[in-house]
């Protein structure tokens, strides 16, 4: 689906992939929260986490725990941030055009 | 936070962003950008990222050629990729009477010194090869024309402006505004007041509840706009796309993606920015009818943001009679990513040398005191 050739040189074990969709990892996303991007929109909007076809499904709950865990604040706290952005499920232009 | 600033920047947009840049550029130091969720938030994190020169009033037109030489060499002087691509913008028009339009804009542009230029569909074709050239009359093409990343920008602003000593504080909405003897006195947040030498109301959309905390009306009014974005694919158009005859406008990101949105005339002004289906079925039908090749792209998202529009589309700048200290930057009409270098040169040259300039004098809150002769292509 991407064009672009992989950004991600590193061991997992090391520093393992928090985003896959926008190759984002987990270094990554802590210095970003050290930076004062401190909730989740910020964080998609500095890193682009959470903005690829996963639609967030698998990193912003990994996202959302770091969040907590960095900051003190309660999860569910975090969590409740975020915007959901409609379609739940990328669809084909030529869907919404209609035939 | 501070209790005082010489400078009090309300919101912290693309404008106060570029102001409190310039601000600090030039040695003005304690100024404090209050922002009431986080930088971006509004409708800068919300746009498109076009910049355009081709528009149809003098003023527009110049702010928007003096922002593009600044946005040329913005990547080196912030020291932050704001992905800039200079591909030109190329405007559809599918009537005579859109022609028409064209053949006028081109003419003052072309006075001003812009170089469009008005294209046949088959040289619309060449400019973008994917383009069905049977859906057009002509075209006009403005190479200069760019598009740029709105998150980058902002943060390259904020972040050389708080190198210098700016102090931002995010979450921080203004809750009222304290005038006395034709002054703002203080500035009360969420979290405390703050004694203010001047207060610069840059609250995007919000504009209009900010001035009228001091007592000040504003012409301007929230309407939505709704905008989507692809997958990515293999970067094949650098040029951004609009056209007058359906407000559409779409630009490929660095990333791939295809961004784009479509400006809906019954919109009743309002704070709603949630999505509709309506908007997706009708940006799908216009975009594929112009570029039947992208049918296959996917949409990932779709979302909206809140155009602060003036009554002639264009932005309301500089002191606000009858209150010494507030000075407007808002009222963008959905421009102001394109002109926010420009405009924050010239409210630096008002705060630190009281200069007011052409623009200044011309686009400040008195002129909808008469007849208003205003900008006619109000798109991304």
């Amino acid at each position: 689906m991407t064009h672009r050739p992989s950004r991600v040189t590193g061991r997992a074990e090391d520093d393992p992939i928090v985003c896959r969709c926008e190759e984002v990892t987990l270094s990554e996303v802590v210095r970003a929260i050290r930076d004062g991007y401190d909730t989740l929109e910020e964080l998609k909007r500095h890193l682009r986490v959470g903005m690829g076809p996963c639609q967030g499904r698998t990193c912003l709950p990994l996202l959302a725990h770091i969040l907590s865990r960095e900051t003190g604040r309660h999860l569910a706290e975090v969590m409740g941030e975020i915007s959901v952005r409609p379609p739940l499920i990328p669809i084909p232009l030529d869907h919404w055009r209609g035939r | 936070m501070r209790r005082s600033a010489d400078v009090v920047i309300i919101g912290a947009g693309v404008t106060g962003a570029a102001l409190a840049y310039e601000l600090a550029r030039r040695g003005i130091r304690d100024v404090l950008v209050l922002e009431r969720a986080f930088p971006c938030s509004g409708a800068t994190g919300r746009c498109g990222g076009g910049i355009r020169q081709q528009f149809t009033t003098p003023h527009n037109i110049r702010l928007a050629m003096e922002s593009v030489k600044r946005y040329e060499t913005l990547s080196e002087e912030l020291g932050v990729d704001i992905e800039f691509i200079q591909g030109g913008y190329l405007i559809l028009a599918e009537t005579e009477r859109e022609r028409e339009a064209q053949r006028q804009a081109v003419a003052l542009q072309n006075e001003l010194g812009l170089p469009s230029r008005l294209l046949t569909p088959r040289e619309a074709k060449e400019v973008l090869p994917l383009l069905d050239e049977t859906t057009i009359v002509g075209a006009t093409y403005c190479p200069t024309d760019a598009h740029a990343n709105p998150f980058r920008v902002v943060e390259g602003y904020l972040a050389r402006a708080r190198e210098r000593g700016v102090a931002l504080e995010k979450f921080t909405p203004v809750v009222n505004l304290e005038v006395k003897g034709g002054r703002i006195v203080r500035v009360r947040t969420c979290r405390g007041d703050v004694v203010p030498g001047v207060v610069v109301n840059a609250a995007g959309a919000w504009s209009g509840e900010i001035a009228r905390m001091a007592g000040v009306e504003l012409p301007n009014r929230p309407i939505r706009h709704e905008i989507a974005i692809t997958e990515p694919v293999e970067f094949f158009m650098e040029v951004m796309v609009i056209s007058i005859h359906n407000g559409i406008y779409f630009s490929q990101t660095v990333e791939g993606q295809i961004i784009g949105g479509i400006g809906d005339p019954e919109e009743k002004p309002g704070y709603d920015v949630s999505s509709s289906l309506g908007f997706l079925r009708r940006y799908a039908r216009e975009l594929l009818r112009y570029v039947p090749a992208l049918g296959q792209l996917a949409v990932l998202r779709q979302w909206a943001g809140l155009y602060d529009v003036t009554p002639d589309a264009q932005p309301i700048l500089g002191p606000t009679p009858g209150l010494e200290n507030l000075i407007q930057a808002n009222g963008y009409s959905g421009h102001g990513f394109m002109i926010a270098p420009k405009v924050a040169e010239l409210l630096a040259d008002y705060i630190e040398k009281d200069v007011v300039s052409e623009e200044l004098a011309c686009l400040s809150l008195s002129r909808f005191m008469g007849e208003v002769k205003g900008e006619a292509f109000v798109v991304g």
